[in-house]
């Protein structure tokens, strides 16, 4: 039996990743990714994981080396945050195009201007489209577990895409949590130590990767992408299903607290979900029947599971950790409205952003956010998006 | 598959037989670079993966569901080319170590045009020299963004006239000369260095051979001829080649462990002129600025000159006392 210790979030999930017998590593430090990336380094220097780790110029040369090694049937993996992920945007939708099964963390930290080292998810957002996997954490554990499921989910025949498994930085990356570790004999037992060789670089068998498409087949690459990255999810329900055989812990793409007779929901991404827990209790101590509803995996997007989720709700809460500036508010806010435009029973939306560049959100933070959204849908004044707490 | 006639009796040991850039590829006609790469990958054979720059290469050789490659080849955007192969050679040498792949040596190599070399791609390029993977680097220079269409780059000639250095009434066009870049990677203790040009093709594919010795980094700057964007005829891509070499504009050399050697020295340079008229681009040059050109000519190969007279290898270095 595994037993529990008490570790830096960052330094657990390099732990884990040290498990899962990378092949190939390229890192670039960046904070609040360094402790990932150091930590690492330390579990290769010691011979705990035999990893090829190269130490790149930029993250865009990281992306592009785990693409190169992925390319050869390595397990590749690299870690980034903010600029570092915005660096790597380019690269990101070709990662998906090639269908290389990389696997990357990314400890969400604010997009500069002006220049903010803590923690939001305007990193992650603008790589929305790019194809991969996307999926949040929300306490250190998860971060473990979640870096082992990746690489699993990442390489399945009936995925092969690029997974990004998001951990807020600092909130979570640099916390001491209590972490139950699996033991490595059973790691190795849910995931394989090997990559399947699907298509890779070797002369015995010559392919050409990345070929350049016109007018003629484009649309059809990008439709088939659509379609495996939609498919998917199926992919990634078994294996969280095989996970919860092998050690108990459950994992859900839409994951709910309190929601059963709940009309009022709150609506979390990411590590502010415990906070919110927290608040939600309050208020049902204070007899008013509010829930959470927390969203794992953002994409693919849940729909099912999230209209399942919220169907009974007259009043949803949304919080956003980054802004679509002149749009309709926060990005998830966006997805969640056009996701129940078709439903019969629509419930009011409401949106706050929240948390931006390291901002901190207390429990009652939330409590008067639901305080406010309940009383201002009372009186029919409800704002369809608002900046939480900003100093005017 | 072999496209020559007579090879038996002319090359066979020379060359090798078979063709790993097959014909049926898209570049223009005469395009140097289809020729370079094409004795490159007879110089490097089958045990190779070559990492690929966005570019005319890339392009012509690669366009869905057709391939031109023998060998095994990724492509993936225009500055990393270097990235993409340190990754490659990572994952080989990880795979071979665990006993997943065969255990037998693969050459990594990356290529990049001027830009994907001098320009967006030095970075990547300083970056993997530095870190020492065993890869060769190959910047096929055609001396501008031919794929874009003719744009100047910082491999682009002193008074060539581009899309976007043209030559006007108030300018002689390109008014910079070629970024060194060979200098850099010596800077960067690459162990083996050179520049070729496949109007030379032995030495261009003795040079591949070498590089291919090397188990560490290697670069090989390659000359090539563009008609199209040098505006002159199709023809010309192998005299042109050769015409750069005798007038001293590319002078052919390596550096092997810091030490400097010239692998075809011309007796006497022809004068830069010659060179230059065959080629719309240089057609509006004066005397005067053709003048400069040429005291930049001598300028640099005194400059090699002196390296090649006075410049010990590194191993030697490390013996001498003081």
């Amino acid at each position: 039996m595994a037993k529990r210790v008490g570790m830096e979030v960052a330094i657990a999930a390099a732990e884990a990743v040290g498990m899962c017998n990378v092949d190939v590593a390229a890192c670039y430090p960046i904070t609040p990714q360094s402790h990932i990336a150091e930590h690492l380094s330390d579990i290769v220097a010691d011979g705990r994981s035999d990893t090829e780790y190269i130490t790149v110029e930029s993250e865009h040369s990281a992306i592009s080396a785990v693409m190169g090694a992925s390319g050869t049937g390595a397990r590749a993996y690299t870690a980034t945050s903010s600029q570092g992920l915005m660096l790597m945007h380019e690269i990101l939708p070709i990662v998906s195009a090639m269908r290389l099964p990389i696997c990357i963390a990314v400890a969400n930290r604010a997009v500069s201007g002006p220049l903010n080292i803590l923690n939001d998810h305007s990193d992650i957002m603008p790589q929305r489209d790019a194809g991969w996997i996307v999926m949040f954490t929300e306490n250190g554990q998860e971060a473990v577990d979640m870096s082992i499921q990746s690489f699993k989910i990442a390489e399945r025949e009936d995925v092969m895409l690029p997974v990004a498994v998001n951990i807020d930085g600092f909130q979570l990356t640099h916390m001491v949590e209590p972490i139950e570790f699996p033991d490595q004999k059973d790691v190795n037992k849910f995931l394989p130590p090997a990559r399947k060789p699907y298509a890779t670089l070797h002369p015995d068998k010559v392919v050409t990767m990345g070929a350049f498409a016109m007018s003629d087949i484009f649309s059809e690459m990008m439709k088939a992408k659509n379609e495996v990255l939609k498919n998917s999810k199926k992919a990634i329900l078994e294996v969280w299903d095989e996970w919860e055989r092998m050690f108990g812990r459950r994992y859900r793409p839409i994951e709910t607290h309190r929601t059963d007779d709940a009309e009022v929901l709150l609506v979390t991404m990411g590590s502010m979900g415990e906070t919110a827990e927290i608040a939600v209790d309050e208020m049902r101590d204070k007899g008013v029947p509010v829930g959470l509803v927390k969203i794992r995996l953002w994409r693919p997007f849940p729909f099912e599971e999230f209209k399942d989720a919220v169907k009974k709700a007259k009043l949803l809460i949304v919080t956003d950790r980054a802004v679509s500036f002149g749009g309709p508010g926060g990005p998830v806010f966006s997805e969640i409205k056009s996701a129940l435009y078709h439903e019969k029973n629509r419930p009011v939306i409401c949106d706050y952003i929240i948390g931006l560049g390291g901002r901190d959100v207390a429990v009652s933070d939330f409590v008067t956010m639901m305080e406010q959204a309940i009383k201002d849908n009372e009186k029919d004044t409800i704002k369809e998006y608002e900046f939480y707490g900003v100093t005017e | 598959m072999n496209t020559v006639s007579n090879f038996d009796l002319f090359a066979p040991r020379l060359a090798d037989k078979n063709e790993y850039f097959s014909q049926g590829h898209r570049a223009c006609q005469g395009c140097g670079e289809a020729l370079a790469v094409r004795l490159i990958c007879k110089a490097l054979g089958e045990d190779t993966i070559i990492s690929n720059a966005t570019g005319c290469m890339e392009i012509v050789s690669s366009m869905y569901p057709n391939t031109a490659w023998g060998v095994p080849w990724i492509h993936v955007a225009f500055e990393n080319a270097a990235a993409v192969g340190s990754g490659v050679e990572a994952g080989l040498k990880a795979l071979r170590r665990k006993g997943r792949i065969p255990d037998r040596y693969i050459k990594c190599v990356a290529m990049a045009g001027d830009g994907g070399t001098m320009d967006i791609g030095l970075q990547a390029l300083s970056g993997a020299m530095e870190r020492g993977h065993d890869l060769l680097f190959v910047c096929l220079d055609n001396e501008a963004y031919m794929n874009t269409g003719i744009q100047r780059s910082s491999g682009t000639p002193m008074g060539a006239s581009t899309t976007t250095s043209p030559a006007g009434k108030f300018s002689y066009g390109q008014k910079t000369w070629k970024k060194n870049v060979p200098e850099i990677m010596v800077a960067h203790r690459v162990p083996y260095v050179a520049t070729a040009c496949p109007s030379y093709p032995i030495d261009l594919m003795n040079k591949v051979k070498k590089a291919r010795e090397v188990k560490g980094p290697s670069y090989i700057h390659c000359f090539s001829v563009c008609p199209t964007g040098w505006r002159a005829a199709s023809d010309l891509t192998v005299s042109l080649g050769r015409l750069a070499v005798e007038t001293g504009m590319f002078p052919l050399y390596e550096v092997e462990d810091g030490k400097y050697s010239f692998t075809i020295q011309p007796e006497e340079l022809r004068p830069v002129e010659d060179y230059l008229k065959h080629q719309g681009r240089f057609r509006h040059l004066t005397s005067e600025t053709i003048a400069m050109i040429q005291d930049g000519i001598y300028q640099e190969i005194n400059n090699l000159q002196d390296k090649v007279d006075n410049l010990h290898s590194w191993s030697e270095l490390k013996q001498k006392k003081g």
